[in-house]
């Protein structure tokens, strides 16, 4: 009789361990997910844009790097903001304070582009 | 290696004088170095590897002679070719060559790679060595940074809006547009309203007869809308063009030579002096192209035009700097 209730005591236990422990990695995992990158990186090679989409949480900072053998530029659609051109391995950085949708494409190519999804 | 092949005019199912079969057969050749002559709508084709090969100089010259230059990207220094500043020279050297000297040079744009001072400073220098008067039309290439105000002051002083302007040669009329401004997000090259009036009323008063030349950095027809090769509002510039008898239209942009023939108006792109690109759907993407360093120099050139009075069409003569 003893040993059956010891041994429902350890099932118990451990349930309850588990438990706390799962709640414990879940609040783990949220915290991860609010945790944004501060800045974000978009690589330009072979005459496009990757990512093509990029989602970033207000405040963000994005940099544009030209990894192409062949200049680009990254001008917004809506004239917020338009980089010199960038010759290979040179960069532009843009932060975004807004929430919204922020198309922009390559005014020397305007058939590469890309947008920013802000949060 | 260099045949002499003599194809006449075998087939003229529009009446117009041109052998559609014969003239695409002689555009496949065009990549390795051919000669394609049209003269009065006539076409006559040779193999070569060197213009002075060309037993029918004779028949390429005329009342007025130029030579189209294109794409010579000053600045660039990749493999494609490090040395973009000697295959200038190479196309200079060509064109001091030639057995009829061009009266002028036209440039069909991206003279720069990065608009950069000098980078026009050297192409300026390394052209003085043809001795020749050089009209310019920008590529993308030479507007950054400064919506085209450099451009304009080095070599379109007097011209109207983004740097178009006209002139005339020997009787032929001479147009250069700008279609490298404003682009818009997945667009094309673009004329706009302000530069398309303009073009109206220049061509308003010239008779039926006047021979047009229109230069102009990317293809006024669609070679290939997903690369942005085309112009998608060059229907309304030929618009008012149709009267003419005679409409040829030089381009460059897309570094290799194509050509199309539509009623009146020759459409031809020339090769670049710097490096070629891929042919349309060939590659992911229109950048420069690698090919073997003995290999490049066959795929770069220059383009001789002659006009002949009284002849329907201007002879358009492709060459290599090999």
């Amino acid at each position: 009789m003893r040993r059956s209730v010891r041994i429902l005591g350890l099932a118990v236990g451990v349930v309850v361990a588990l438990a706390a422990f799962a709640a414990g990695a879940r609040a783990f995992t949220a915290r991860a997910q609010q945790a944004q990158p501060v800045n974000a990186e978009v690589k330009i090679d072979n005459f496009s844009f990757g990512p093509a989409s990029l989602t970033i949480a207000a405040g963000t900072t994005v940099t544009w790097i030209n990894r192409d053998d062949i200049p680009h530029t990254v001008a917004s659609e809506d004239k917020l903001f338009k980089s010199r051109v960038l010759d290979t391995d040179e960069k532009f950085s843009f932060t975004f304070a807004k929430p919204g949708t922020f198309g922009y494409f390559c005014s020397l190519h305007p058939k590469m582009t890309g947008k920013v999804v802000v949060q | 290696m260099a045949k002499k092949v003599n194809d006449e005019l075998l087939h003229d199912h529009n009446n117009d004088g041109i052998d559609r079969r014969g003239f695409l057969k002689c555009m496949a050749w065009a990549g390795t170095g051919a000669l394609c002559v049209m003269q009065g709508g006539v076409l006559k084709s040779y193999s070569l590897s060197r213009m002075s090969d060309l037993g029918a100089a004779a028949a390429t010259t005329g009342e007025l002679s130029f030579v189209q230059i294109s794409d010579s990207h000053m600045g660039f220094n990749k493999p494609a070719n490090p040395d973009v500043a000697g295959t200038l020279k190479a196309a200079v050297d060509k064109i001091n060559a030639l057995s009829t000297p061009p009266q002028f040079l036209l440039h069909t744009g991206d003279i720069s790679h990065l608009s950069k001072p000098e980078e026009f400073d050297n192409v300026d220098q390394i052209l003085k060595g043809t001795g020749k008067e050089v009209y310019f039309v920008p590529g993308e290439h030479d507007v950054l940074n400064d919506d085209g105000a450099q451009f304009r002051e080095r070599y379109a002083k007097g011209s109207k809006g983004a740097g178009w302007y006209s002139f005339d040669q020997k009787g032929v009329h001479f147009i250069g547009l700008v279609n490298v401004m404003n682009l818009k997000a997945g667009g094309l090259g673009t004329l706009g309203h302000e530069q398309l009036e303009w073009l109206e009323d220049d061509v308003k008063h010239l008779k039926h007869s006047t021979p047009i030349v229109v230069f102009a950095h990317i293809p006024l027809w669609s070679v290939y809308p997903e690369w942005g090769w085309g112009t998608e509002d060059s229907a309304q510039a030929l618009a008012y063009l149709k009267k003419f008898g005679s409409v040829t239209v030089l381009n460059g942009h897309i570094h290799q030579i194509m050509q199309k023939v539509e009623g009146n108006v020759t459409f031809h792109t020339a090769a670049s002096t710097a490096f070629p690109q891929p042919q349309p759907g060939k590659a992911d993407s229109p950048g420069p192209m690698k090919v073997p360093a003995e290999q490049l120099r066959g795929i770069l050139g220059i383009t001789d035009v002659n006009y002949v009075r009284g002849q329907h069409a201007l002879a358009v003569v492709d060459s290599s700097l090999a």
